[in-house]
């Protein structure tokens, strides 16, 4: 026997589906057993990376789908997203992303780039793969307890 | 899923918004339409109250970074308030809280020292 379950969602890609694969992982962490708290951590980490994949195929015009892969293990998910559209250097626009730190003027304020800094922040493991397009790997555990290991704080 | 944005004008040069639903990249174009029908004016008071909001992500935070900028470039305010806690969360991790004006609902409200 398959150590996971495998199920996969295929979607135009276009806005209006995101929420649609947005929901259907969310039952599907339902199913593990993950807490509130974490199923609306991977609800947001997955709309990113399938967000990321609509806007790429918008960009180039593209008729494509996203293809959205879910592996169930007993106590882990892993989500993986692939658009086949243009690759985005996931290096440079990492370097871009991050949080915002000492900013006052809000001039300086960028409105693009948080996508890929909540995917990190939000999962425990995220790989990237250039190959016909980019494909994001997410893995999040269930975690018996709830611990903020992952969250940084900004004393306000 | 869907959104839904109610903007009030319930004094001189302060507008209040009451927006409901789920903000992601299907709704978010349509909540950047409705907040750019705001009127700047100089010194503009804009408070937007997310309390029925569900669920946001990056682009929800992107309209509300390109709003806040605009506000400010107005020499207006911008709040936000009712937020939940897991929205609160996402201002917090990206350090959008230490910028903005944000109020959460009443179980952890930041005590607001301009007051």
């Amino acid at each position: 026997m398959k150590p996971f379950d495998y199920v996969e969602i295929r979607v135009p890609a276009k806005p209006q589906y995101v929420s649609v694969a947005r929901l259907t992982i969310s039952g599907l962490a339902n199913r593990i057993g993950f807490t509130y708290d974490d199923i609306e951590d991977l609800k947001i980490a997955a709309s990113e990376a399938i967000t990321n994949a609509v806007q790429h195929a918008y960009a180039d015009n593209e008729e494509g789908e996203v293809v959205i892969g879910c592996a169930l293990y007993d106590e882990k998910i892993e989500i993986m997203v692939a658009d086949h559209g243009k690759s985005f250097d996931f290096e440079e626009t990492k370097a871009k992303v991050g949080p915002y730190h000492d900013l006052e003027e809000g001039s300086f304020l960028r409105e693009g780039g948080l996508g890929l800094y909540l995917i990190e922040t939000l999962m425990d493991e995220v790989k990237v793969h250039h190959q016909e397009g980019v494909t994001v790997f997410m893995t999040k555990h269930v975690r018996v307890e709830q611990v903020d290991e992952n969250v940084e704080h900004v004393p306000s | 899923m869907n959104i839904s944005v109610e903007l009030q004008t319930i004094a001189e040069l302060h507008i209040k918004g009451l927006i409901g639903g789920e903000i992601d990249a299907f709704t978010a174009p349509i909540l950047r339409e409705k907040l750019a029908e705001v009127t700047l004016q100089d010194n503009i008071h804009v408070e937007l109250n997310l309390q029925d909001v569900s669920y946001m992500d990056s682009t929800g935070l992107g309209v509300f970074v390109g709003f806040y900028k605009s506000v400010i470039a107005a020499n207006g305010h911008m709040e936000l308030t009712g937020l939940s806690s897991r929205l609160k969360r996402l201002f917090d991790i990206t350090g959008l809280v230490e910028i903005m004006d944000i109020q959460a609902r009443d179980e952890e409200v930041k005590i607001d020292e301009t007051v």
